[in-house]
């Protein structure tokens, strides 16, 4: 039964205006964190240690669980694409999202793509061995190619601007290299892929961007752990 | 609106492809309904959708627009003469749009995980597909506000999103002899589905029950004889 001290800190929290909870590495959350700091717009932050989540976030976010979780004026947002949407409808500084209606599809689909597509193939690169990790490599490859010619002529895929798309990758941005030197493979090389390494660049460079970068230290370390649980899983008998 | 300046490439039994055409009627937009032979690709579908080469495609003028609740929201915001998907209030958009995307990626992939499951499998899809069906009630129940749609008044968003599964939830209750929309436990969500049937926008495109448990047969032997896909 929560003390009543509990229950004011409680009350307090649901009180004050925006309310984000995240973990220092999810990229999920670094979307909203680079969003909301790239206009300007003041939170509290929570974080949470997903091995022994918040009684608040269970609260709010009952059906996933998950962070990011932003709260306004009390009311939770979920699904950090749905939250940076809102996010750029109630703060119009700075928009994540072009004005005219094909741009913003085009720029939705991309988003997408990134999120049912390319990460989980990464992800399937970096955690497989042997001919299952050399398909997989094709096949991330091949998303990536699709993604590599969205830059064409861009510094940005938001244009001169970073924007909702950008805000999507920058997993890809901050990850990448850490799966390459953890797996010990090249994802993305110069000679295939000079745009989208130019755009990490770039977008790793980004005032307000790099300011909130997690440390690579402590993300290789992350990434070398569930490299070890997942390859050994896989190793064949 | 010239009538070819606007085409949707589809097929009849996708739910995928009946969003937009029901974004497009609620609009009264006229439009050319480009028929996919089932099996095979069309040369327009292939440049349209290079990335997916799946239906549904809007081609407004030269443009393709792809995935179907992209589309839906492409129709919102270039015909802002007709009545509004989305609602206006930024809170409540993000209610609809987190919902449709449950029902994308969690609701409906048990449904379809239940369409081949067996056993002790099957149970744990029809599990999920009841579970998801009690908290879809009960997100009607707040986004409706005592109103017929989750929209309100009208179709809205999430409306479309759900309601272009009906045809499929039907087949599924037949196939495996369950009720899934039920008057004790969902009966919010059995009075709206009636009025999402019979609504205007969505008579005309939603497929009949029988011709979709035909085509259910047609698609499960097919699935059958085709090769093992690859990963």
């Amino acid at each position: 039964m929560a003390s009543s001290a509990m229950v004011t800190a409680n009350q307090l929290i649901i009180m004050a205006e925006l309310k984000l909870f995240r973990t220092w590495s999810s990229c999920f959350c670094l979307r909203v964190v680079w969003a909301l700091d790239l206009k300007g717009i003041q939170y509290d932050t929570i974080f949470e240690d997903l091995s022994n989540k918040s009684s608040l976030l269970l609260q709010y976010n009952p059906i996933y669980k998950k962070v990011p979780v932003l709260v306004h004026n009390g009311k939770p947002l979920l699904e950090s694409l749905v939250i940076l949407e809102y996010i750029d409808e109630i703060w119009k500084q700075t928009p994540l999202l072009p004005e005219d209606p094909s741009e913003r599809a085009t720029a939705r689909f991309w988003a997408k793509f990134g999120d049912d597509k390319v990460l989980p193939s990464i992800w399937n690169a970096f955690i497989k061995q042997g001919k299952d990790q050399e398909e997989a490599i094709v096949t991330a490859q091949e998303n990536l190619g699709c993604v590599e010619r969205q830059l064409t002529g861009k510094k940005f895929f938001n244009g001169e601007t970073i924007g909702l798309v950008d805000l999507a990758f920058g997993w890809l941005a901050n990850l990448l290299s850490v799966f390459e030197e953890v797996c010990g493979v090249t994802l993305i090389d110069h000679e295939k892929f000079p745009l989208l390494l130019e755009w990490i660049q770039n977008f790793a460079d980004a005032p307000i961007i790099k300011e909130s970068w997690p440390p690579r230290d402590k993300l290789i370390t992350r990434y070398q752990a569930f490299h070890e649980v997942h390859t050994s899983k896989e190793a064949p008998k | 609106m010239v009538k070819n300046d606007v085409k949707v490439l589809g097929a009849w039994p996708s739910p995928y492809v009946m969003r937009p055409r029901i974004a497009l009627n609620i609009k009264s937009v006229n439009y050319e309904f480009l028929e996919e032979t089932f099996g095979s690709k069309s040369e327009l579908l292939l440049q349209s959708n290079p990335v997916h080469k799946k239906i549904p495609v809007l081609i407004h003028g030269d443009k393709p627009i792809c995935e179907s609740m992209i589309i839906v929201e492409y129709i919102d915001e270039v015909w802002t003469s007709g009545p509004s998907i989305l609602p206006s209030d930024p809170y409540d958009r993000a209610i609809q749009r987190f919902w449709a995307a449950y029902v994308d990626e969690k609701w409906f992939a048990a449904m379809k995980g239940l369409r081949s499951a067996q056993g002790e499998e099957r149970k744990a899809f029809l599990d999920q597909v009841t579970e998801g069906l009690a908290l879809l009630e009960e997100a009607f129940g707040k986004c409706s506000k005592g109103k017929a749609f989750f929209g309100g008044d009208r179709i809205g968003l999430l409306d479309i999103a759900f309601g272009s599964f009906l045809g499929w939830l039907k087949v599924t209750e037949k196939l495996n002899g369950v009720k899934l929309l039920d008057e004790a436990k969902t009966p919010g969500l059995v009075k709206w589905a009636e009025r999402f049937c019979a609504d205007a926008a969505v008579k005309s495109v939603m497929p009949e029950t029988e011709k979709l448990l035909e085509f259910s047969k047609v698609l499960a032997a097919k699935m059958k004889g085709a090769p093992p896909p690859k990963n």
